[in-house]
């Protein structure tokens, strides 16, 4: 996988004291306790940690890699392999563009363009209020109604990047009062 | 029987907002209090016309489409009474016969795998079981494994992935390893961008494809099955996870199942998102935690898989196939195909075509009755220009090559694969090279990085393509485009890799005038290429 990787979280893999003086917080050790001894589970572990807080923080990598007994340079590699992984914390809306073969003949491109644009942002950046998370999904089995967009669970057919944009601005205006 | 209104409310469903429409029926059936159960379902198929709502009685049976929660009283009424006998656009009205052959969209298909979704609730164990569910297990569980075996070669059942290999075949070889335990996998990692057949299979009726390798467990003599679902498919883990769960409380999974000494467990793992992991032995070492990158074979997963012991790998469609070749018998599903392969074959239709959504043929039907009875040819009114199978693993077949039939040999001599089943339609608006860039965009994006060929090798070709569509190219870029392709072809490890250059092969073979218009006069003849360099294409 050629995935861009910011630099953050792997600077923050650096040695700087010991960074797990403290105990693991009694959540993550809950999920690490389930999966103790089982040489498979990484790659689930991994998909608990990351639904459990929204993405990969660079301790908890460093503290299920001392717990488990996977080699830190294993969980990193795991982590930076799969797409679903996210190293860095999401914003509250993962706004998702398919790109997938029929939304792409369907121009979900110049939805993504028009995204980007109106928020400020690339792919796999968030806005600066951590409000919106722009990505691409290369399929989400939704091709008839080519093309799609998904936030968080929710998927949306028959877009045009008007309207992707406009189902975006009233989340907005939901949010707004709250941030 | 009481009247039922069915909703479909698989992911293709709920994109087009069928939640709001339960709510509307829920609200509408609260407010008339009129006697009716109302029921989710999985997908009919015809997702263009979603949301569906199904309104069935006694000798009644209307489906419409799309019902917006706006149209949902309209519709209703025509039912209940009431509304004053307000107008109903007619062409809401797809279908007035419960076997739908007044649609031509379903009319012209032969459902096997696919005749419970939408048509029973995917989380109902009840519902399968009222419609023949695990009747061929227990049929299965009274034959000797060699008989089942033997039944399903004799059906002529070919591997649904797409590389098309005796799934009969595959499970002898796999029985006749002495190790012991032996490993079933179900792949659902349907990563092909423009494919949902195994989701909306798993999401429409979970319970077959656990019946499928349930048998499969029998035959072989396996103990544990795993179904690798894809990450980005959260409601068809779901309906397995509830199915898996209801299997457990009814005894065909756990210890002795049906008395006939066969113990069997199934676990769930939820793919991370790579590609790759398509690949048998990538999505073996994605099960046993490790990167999924592949290996060589032989050997083969039948000999030696998941930790080293022999494992049976099978495709969604393959295992749903199994329990209608128990129950009909092998030679009314061989008799269903061709001479080489039988049964039938189920697609995602989509891109440019009218109707799209998941079709379901006898192989050795034409390509061109899919396209065009059931499709109904282009939105756009323009003509068909190609239509592209097996996404970026397969190839693209001309318009002129539209009465090709549909089996693994006949695509094959096209220079298209079967594939796992996507058929994605393109319009004359459609530029070929920049499809075959949008294809290679995603293969070098997905490419493990294990072997060179693969990686630095679909890397080159979509630095060729680009610099083409940016109208850049050269003569000289075609040709070493084409020993790249060979290259690639022959030197990757594994299907990735191998098939990779078949997008790019096969438009290069059909529309080579207009990679030598985007070379010679600068010019995109759909019109799709910037031919700028930094952009990527006209704005829409």
């Amino acid at each position: 996988m050629h995935r861009r990787v910011s630099a953050n979280p792997i600077r923050r893999f650096n040695y700087q004291g010991d960074p797990l003086a403290e105990p693991a917080p009694a959540d993550l050790m809950e999920i690490l306790d389930r999966y103790r001894g089982q040489r498979d589970a990484l790659i689930t572990v991994l998909e608990e940690i990351q639904a459990r807080y929204s993405f990969l923080p660079a301790k908890h990598l460093q503290y299920a890699s001392r717990e488990l007994g996977f080699p830190l340079a294993q969980v990193y590699g795991i982590s930076t392999f799969y797409n679903v992984f996210k190293l860095t914390a999401p914003g509250r809306y993962q706004v998702r563009v398919c790109k997938g073969t029929a939304c792409h003949v369907n121009r979900s491109s110049a939805m993504l363009d028009h995204l980007s644009e109106k928020l400020g942002i690339h792919e796999d950046e968030t806005t600066a209020d951590g409000l919106f998370t722009l990505q691409t999904v290369a399929c989400m089995g939704a091709c008839s109604l080519a093309p799609v967009m998904v936030i968080n669970d929710q998927t949306y057919g028959r877009m045009t990047p008007d309207l992707s944009w406009e189902i975006l601005s009233e989340l907005v205006a939901t949010e707004r009062p709250r941030v | 029987m009481s009247t039922v209104i069915r909703i479909g409310t698989s992911t293709c469903g709920q994109a087009a907002g069928a939640e709001s429409v339960v709510s509307a029926v829920n609200a509408y059936v609260d407010r008339r209090q009129v006697p009716v159960t109302v029921q989710r379902t999985g997908c009919l198929g015809a997702c263009h016309n979603e949301p569906l709502v199904e309104v069935t009685d006694n000798d009644v049976a209307v489906l419409y489409g799309p019902v917006s929660p706006e149209r949902v009283s309209l519709v209703l009424d025509r039912h209940f009474g009431g509304g004053g006998g307000r107008w109903v656009d007619p062409s809401w009205i797809l279908s007035r016969r419960p076997d739908h052959d007044d649609f031509p969209f379903l009319a012209r298909q032969t459902k096997v795998t696919t005749r419970l979704c939408g048509v029973i609730d995917p989380m109902s164990l009840d519902d399968y079981l009222a419609n023949g569910g695990y009747m061929a297990l227990r049929d299965a569980l009274r034959m000797p494994p060699e008989k089942v075996i033997a039944a399903v070669k004799d059906s002529r059942l070919r591997g649904r992935g797409g590389a098309g290999f005796s799934t009969g075949t595959k499970w002898e070889i796999t029985r006749r390893q002495p190790a012991s335990p032996k490993f079933l996998i179900c792949n659902a990692d349907e990563g092909d961008p423009g494919a949902f057949m195994n989701r909306t299979m798993i999401e429409g009726d979970p319970h077959r494809v656990l019946e499928g390798m349930l048998i499969a467990a029998w035959a072989i003599g396996a103990s544990k099955g795993y179904l690798y679902v894809r990450a980005e498919y959260p409601l068809a883990v779901k309906a397995l996870r509830n199915a898996i769960r209801q299997a457990a409380e009814y005894g065909v999974t756990g210890k002795n199942i049906l008395g006939s000494g066969l113990d069997f467990e199934f676990v769930i793992k939820e793919g991370a998102g790579a590609f790759v992991c398509g690949e048998e032995t990538a999505l073996m070492h994605s099960i046993e935690g490790q990167r999924g990158t592949p290996s060589m074979r032989p050997p083969y997963p039948s000999v030696a898989g998941l930790w080293g012991y022999p494992t049976n790998i099978n495709n969604v469609e393959s295992f749903a196939s199994i329990p209608s070749i128990l129950l009909h018998g092998p030679a009314w599903f061989a008799a269903l195909g061709t001479e080489q392969s039988g049964g039938t074959k189920a697609f995602a239709l989509t891109g440019a075509v009218r109707a799209s959504g998941l079709v379901e043929v006898p192989l050795g039907t034409p390509l061109r009755t899919l396209v065009e009875e059931i499709g109904g040819g282009c939105k756009s009114d323009r003509p068909v220009k190609a239509v592209q199978l097996g996404g970026p693993s397969g190839g693209c077949v001309p318009a002129e090559l539209l009465d090709t039939r549909i089996d693994y040999e006949d695509l094959r001599r096209t220079g298209a694969i079967m594939g796992s089943g996507g058929m994605v339609v393109v319009d004359d608006t459609t530029c070929m090279v920049d499809f075959a860039r949008y294809f290679l965009t995603f293969t070098q994006d997905e490419s493990c990085g294990k072997c060179v060929p693969c990686r630095v090798g679909t890397r080159k070709m979509l630095g060729i393509l680009t610099k083409i569509c940016h109208g850049q190219g050269t003569h000289q870029d075609l040709e070493r485009l084409t020993r790249l392709c060979e290259t690639v072809r022959t030197g990757s490890l594994c299907g990735l890799g191998t098939t990779a250059p078949n997008p790019v092969l096969t438009t290069m073979r059909y529309f080579e005038r207009e990679y030598v218009a985007h070379v010679d006069a600068g010019l995109c003849p759909a019109g799709i290429c910037s031919m700028r360099p930094g952009t990527s294409t006209r704005a829409a």
